[in-house]
């Protein structure tokens, strides 16, 4: 499946900030043949890159591209009882999609990746997303409310802000608009203010689709929020997960070889 | 209703009768406009744009939708570049021009980073109003990612 790679690899290796790095060891993973033969399990140290829902690994720290991507969507991030110590799983609800083992340096460091990890998904941002959105509309209700002079905290300019986030207020400034893309192209955009609403100001993000049902309700700290019994589309993902080029040659490289030492 | 329906995406098997055209533009010195139109099925989920023919089931192709520009072409075309690669465009035709307006407003939005800025802007604008954090009730008020002020992308 195609993929937009050099982009993709760009977004991997630039400077915007990641929510998480560092090094861990994950386990190979190798196609079992036959059911009696034994490889022993082995661990490659990777360097590992989370952006937003996905989490980059490289074969260095200085690598110039991925060797992989995993996209952390419909998945879930469980404590793993590999022999490994410091071991974790990323799984997908998916069952053709493979999982991931990972292995940290020690226990806060596991932690710490597993929290990352488990809150990364862009479900989960959006419905965080969508319940403040919710919570700042009551919140100026309330306001405008106990006030005499309603105009002035929710005018309709302010309104628009409060609805449409590509409009910020002035005391932030961004210099990123929508996808994170910079001002360019001689600063012909300005504040967003190059998009207006044209449904007066009331630009909604899109709804949600409703949550689907973690197999591990155990992931600390997630809000309540209410379940639906539909799953997410994985089918598009499975074919994005542990994706690159090198990972395959290696994949080839081994199959070759079992080829070669008369295994059929 | 099914226009919407094939813009969100996740949990709708493809049955949409009508796809986006689409074509993919090969950079040159002087923009060419439109190549081979290529009528695909053209799905977005969560920050990716995936693209089908349209009797599979399986993707043939993605876009990442991070660091990406969404413009307004010609009548009922919208185009995607790309922060690295600016005069490389991925255009698309649309049925109407309500439909285009309709996905250039969901491609918009389609990001992470997107998201992440629109939390980050709630939670200071809740806080502004009523003195509390909103996200300690959900115990990720610690969390690097929603953090104001700390992401100078």
């Amino acid at each position: 499946m195609k993929l937009n790679e050099r982009s993709v690899a760009h977004y991997a290796t630039c400077d915007s900030p990641a929510d998480h790095t560092g090094f861990l060891r994950k386990r190979v993973e190798r196609h079992h043949h036959h059911a009696h033969h034994h490889h022993a399990t082995s661990y490659q140290r990777r360097w590992f890159v989370l952006k937003g829902n996905l989490l980059f690994y490289f074969e260095e720290r200085d690598s110039r591209e991925p060797m992989g991507l995993v996209v952390l969507e419909g998945c879930t991030v469980e404590l793993c009882e590999a022999a490994e110590e410091f071991a974790f799983a990323i799984r997908f609800d998916d069952a053709g999609a493979r999982a991931y083992v990972l292995v940290a340096d020690g226990q806060a460091a596991m932690e710490a990746w597993v929290k990352a990890l488990s809150r990364a998904s862009f479900d989960y941002m959006r419905l965080v997303v969508r319940e403040l959105e919710k919570q700042l509309e009551e919140a100026c209700k309330s306001l405008a409310a106990c006030r005499k002079s309603p105009q002035r905290s929710c005018s309709s300019s302010r309104r628009r802000h409060l609805s449409n986030p590509a409009l910020l207020p002035l005391q932030e400034k961004p210099t990123i608009l929508e996808n994170g893309y910079s001002t360019w192209g001689g600063g012909d955009d300005s504040l967003g203010v190059a998009c207006p609403d044209r449904d007066g100001g009331h630009a909604k993000p899109p709804p949600l689709p409703p949550r689907r049902r973690s197999a591990a309700s155990g992931t600390a700290g997630s809000p309540a929020m209410p379940e639906s019994p539909v799953p997410p589309e994985t089918a598009c993902f499975s074919k994005l997960h542990s994706w690159y080029g090198q990972e395959i040659a290696t994949l080839r490289r081994e199959w070759q070889e079992r080829q070669k030492r008369g295994h059929p | 209703e099914q226009k919407s329906d094939r813009r969100q995406s996740c949990l709708l098997p493809l049955v949409a009768p009508a796809g986006v055209h689409g074509a993919a533009l090969l950079p040159t010195s002087t923009p060419v406009f439109f190549a081979v139109l290529k009528k695909r099925l053209v799905k977005l989920v969560v920050n990716f744009l995936f693209y089908f023919r349209t009797d599979e089931a399986e993707p043939i192709g993605a876009l990442l939708l991070e660091h990406c520009r969404i413009t307004k072409e010609e009548e009922n075309v919208f185009s995607i570049s790309f922060i690295e690669e600016p005069e490389r465009k991925y255009c698309f035709e649309c049925d109407s021009e309500e439909q285009c307006q309709e996905w250039i407003e969901a491609l918009k939005r389609a990001s992470y980073e997107f998201m992440r800025r629109s939390l980050i802007f709630y939670r200071n604008e809740i806080q502004k109003i009523t003195g509390k954090d909103p996200l300690e009730q959900y115990g990720i008020s610690e969390e690097a990612r929603f953090q104001l002020g700390t992401r100078k992308q």
